[in-house]
């Protein structure tokens, strides 16, 4: 094990390098950049024994990655934006063809306004596709989660996505654990394909079904997915027993006791995680459920939180058009079929990059402690608008 | 004891469910002939997404990977890399699209792929329209000819602009092999698939693809029709081997109209327009025999 | 076992096409008349549906003795898959395919 301070891209490119994909496939975007160029140095350099496809578009990249591992190799790719949103129709065909690939997605807004700074607004968008989403904190869960996709996307057939901040970890240094490709090829095991073109094995994969047909294939991916929920609790021991930190589908802080817990993804969480410190020394019980696994949605446990809490929040960096954010619409959907009556409320803040600090998470978690004592007044509220109202 | 001009192998089936007198199942079937068992083919949204049957029907004796509509270049080059990573270099990796998915959508995928040199062959089957979604006009359909979505009508807004040379746009790629090739020639089209197949980097292939249903035309015509497309130089069958062009054959022209004739999505052409499109199709054939004499003395 | 268990985890399609009977879609039904057959086979090589295989001799056996030395094989039209396109008898130069409206 080595300790390196690097950056969140080369994190996941180290991350992609240990687990020891035989094609990769990408285009280059900022701010995921930087990952793709490591890998092609370490490709150049023969660290990484692959062959790197240097594609057209994000769309060929996807498709690149799709054939691949349909012929039998562990691919990888990395996008961010506009990328993935161009990848979308081939996001849906991995999981469809049901191949383990894994990728990269460095967080970054959607335009216009064009933006390269950081929201969930390009991963969000892509909920509906079938991909298991991982949704990292640090540059360390960067790296780990890559190699954890692999071993959950294998275990399951479907496609997974490790999705890290723009900027905020994409291009800062933390210090992180560099594992030995031992204790990594220990972990995760040579690909072993369970279907593929093979010469010899005449087939045709993908091939056209009637409606008496197709609804069992869209079905068997919903199995998978729910299969995944445990195999990522799994795997996600495991991986703590090999390299010492363990993961699950989420990251509790302080919501045993908590009154008020905010529900959120990504790096943002550490910052709400050292609020809830300062809160708990003024006496206010808050607690964080940072969720790590978006798809799989960890239903059981936000209910397990919410059974003791008495009002969530959640924090979505994105925004659906419709009602809310995404994460906001899933925990409440969690909820409502289960014992907790409690209140929710959804806060959209940091779009495009906007700064998400100490003050503001402060003022989120004072709001949820007002509308536990004085009802939600407002069920969905933008965190930091400049609308002269001086709100926030 | 048989003497036959094309291998005798067959690695398509029938009970295929493409329409009668179908130009590009025949295509398939010499392409398969040519390049033998050791071949992986992946097929992208076109007719031939649906000729094989629904599932779990199969027609093909090779496996074939399904994907989406514009990826043709980029499948095959994923197809490619695994196999190279895999240690087999020695299976043909096929990409088989129509006009539409090689003139239209898939043409940045398939350029990417040409460019970065990948080691693949690359067959547009060009029936000149959207055939499987119904006929619509692809950039890949001649001038004058009729489409559900170049109806006429009585503004006469049959389509305009010419054919788009795909084949030209891949000889600007400076590929090492491409060439045209058609159905009614079945041993110039297996010689041509073999030629491609001893070459290490990106081939394309051209295949005109006769279309009854979309050309409107009497099924059992098809092999005639391709045949009238060469003689009448609508469609010369030419290759372009690094660097040098060679026409595969020169053969004594019959009149365009011979062509567009028994084609009833030409059928509204007025006198005067068949002589722009024969016009144009001299012109075309002209600038071809140049290219063909200028290459062969330059890389003599 | 119900369908749910039966069926891969995506569409793998590898049952032969030779399954689906192509031949209920033919109008005409091309007849070749084996006195007028030089066994050139182009009706075999320009077939788009595979529907034309080549047989040794037997009762598709050449009569005249100058094919017969040459060729022992004959073309002979599988009914059940051809799908009656005309193509065959439209490219036989001899015109030995004939085109017969289905009863």
């Amino acid at each position: 094990m080595v300790k390196k301070v690097i950056t969140g891209n080369g994190a996941s490119a180290n991350g992609a390098r240990l687990a020891k994909p035989k094609v990769i496939a990408a285009y280059p975007i900022t701010p995921q950049t930087s990952i793709i160029e490591k890998l092609a140095l370490m490709v150049s350099n023969g660290e990484l024994d692959a062959k790197f496809i240097k594609v057209e578009s994000e769309h060929s990249a996807m498709a690149a990655c799709i054939a691949a591992q349909n012929t039998g190799v562990r691919t990888y790719t990395a996008s961010s934006s506009h990328g993935l949103a161009l990848m979308h129709e081939l996001l849906m065909w991995a999981s469809g063809a049901r191949l383990p690939i894994v990728m990269t997605d460095v967080n970054r807004a959607m335009g216009p306004p064009w933006s390269i700074w950081a929201d969930q607004q390009d991963t969000i968008a892509q909920r509906d596709t079938g991909w298991i989403q991982f949704y990292v904190a640090s540059n360390q869960e960067a790296l780990d989660t890559i190699i954890l996709a692999y071993k959950v996307a294998e275990t399951v057939n479907l496609p997974a996505m490790s999705i890290e901040d723009a900027f905020i970890l994409s291009h800062t240094m933390e210090s992180v654990d560099i594992p030995e490709q031992e204790t990594v090829d220990s972990f995760l095991p040579p690909y072993e394909p369970k279907f593929r073109l093979k010469v010899g094995e005449p087939m045709g994969f993908g091939s056209l079904v009637m409606p008496e047909g197709y609804m069992e294939f869209r079905y068997k991916i919903s199995e998978a997915m729910d299969e995944a929920r445990n195999v990522i609790r799994t795997v996600g021991k495991e991986f703590g027993e090999t390299f010492g930190r363990k993961y699950g589908l989420v990251e509790e802080y302080k919501t045993d006791d908590a009154e008020v817990v905010l529900v959120i993804a990504g790096s943002v969480a550490s910052t709400a995680m050292e609020v809830v410190d300062m809160m708990r020394d003024e006496g206010k019980k808050a607690g964080v459920l940072r969720i790590r696994s978006f798809r799989p949605f960890p239903y059981e446990e936000i209910r397990k939180v919410a059974k003791q809490a008495g009002l969530i929040g959640v924090f979505d960096r994105s925004y659906t058009g419709g009602f809310g954010g995404a994460i906001g619409t899933e925990v409440k959907g969690a909820l409502y079929n289960s014992d907790a009556s409690l209140p929710v409320k959804n806060y959209i803040a940091g779009l495009g990059g906007r700064d998400i600090t100490p003050k503001v998470l402060r003022k989120i978690f004072e709001d949820m402690f007002e509308s536990l004592n004085g009802g939600v007044k407002k069920e969905v509220e933008w965190v930091g608008l400049r609308d002269g109202s001086g709100r926030w | 004891m048989v003497k036959l001009t094309i291998p005798e192998e067959e690695y398509m089936l029938p009970g295929h469910v493409a329409c009668q007198g179908c130009g590009a199942t025949i295509a398939m079937r010499y392409l398969l002939k040519a390049l033998g068992g050791k071949t992986i083919v992946s097929i992208p949204a076109c007719c031939w997404a649906v000729i094989p049957g629904v599932y779990p029907s199969r027609t093909l004796e090779v496996p074939l990977l399904y994907t989406a509509f514009e990826t043709t270049g980029a499948s095959i080059s994923g197809i490619r890399a695994a196999l190279d990573m895999m240690g087999d270099t020695e299976t043909t990796v096929v990409g088989f699209a129509g006009d539409g998915g090689t003139a239209d959508i898939g043409l940045q995928s398939l350029s990417g792929a040409v460019e970065r040199g990948e080691n693949v062959i690359y067959v547009m089957y060009d029936n000149e329209a959207y055939m499987n979604t119904g006929i619509q006009r692809s950039s890949s359909t001649p001038a004058g000819a009729w489409t559900t979505t170049t109806p006429g009508g009585s503004k006469k807004e049959w389509k305009k602009r010419p054919k788009k040379s795909v084949i030209e746009i891949m000889i600007a790629h400076d590929i090492q092999y491409a060439a045209t090739l058609t159905v009614s020639y079945p041993e110039d089209f297996i010689k041509k698939v073999k030629r491609a197949m001893e070459i290490k980097g990106p081939k394309f292939l051209q295949v005109l693809s006769p279309c009854p249903t979309g050309w409107k035309s009497d099924p059992a015509k098809a092999v005639e029709l391709a045949r009238l497309a060469v003689q009448s130089r609508v469609f010369p069958l030419y290759e372009f081997d690094h660097g040098k062009y060679k026409i595969s054959m020169k053969p004594k022209q019959v009149p365009v109209r011979e062509y567009l004739k028994p084609q009833g999505r030409f059928r509204h052409l007025t006198d005067e327009e068949i002589e722009t499109i024969q016009m144009h199709t001299d012109e075309q054939w002209e600038i071809l025999l140049a290219k063909e004499k200028f290459t062969n003395e330059l890389y003599k | 076992m119900s369908y749910l268990d039966e069926i891969p985890i995506t569409p793998i399609a590898d049952k032969p096409s030779t399954a689906n009977r192509t031949g209920t879609w033919r109008t005409f039904r091309p007849i070749i008349e084996y006195e007028k057959c030089t066994r050139c086979m182009i009706c075999w090589k320009f077939c788009p549906d595979v529907a034309i295989t080549l047989e040794n001799g037997g009762e598709y056996e050449a009569t005249n003795d100058k094919i017969k030395q040459m060729v022992d094989k004959a073309p002979v039209i599988d009914y059940v898959h051809c799908k009656g396109c005309g193509i065959c008898a439209n490219e036989c130069p001899v015109n030995a395919i004939q085109m017969v409206k289905e009863g």
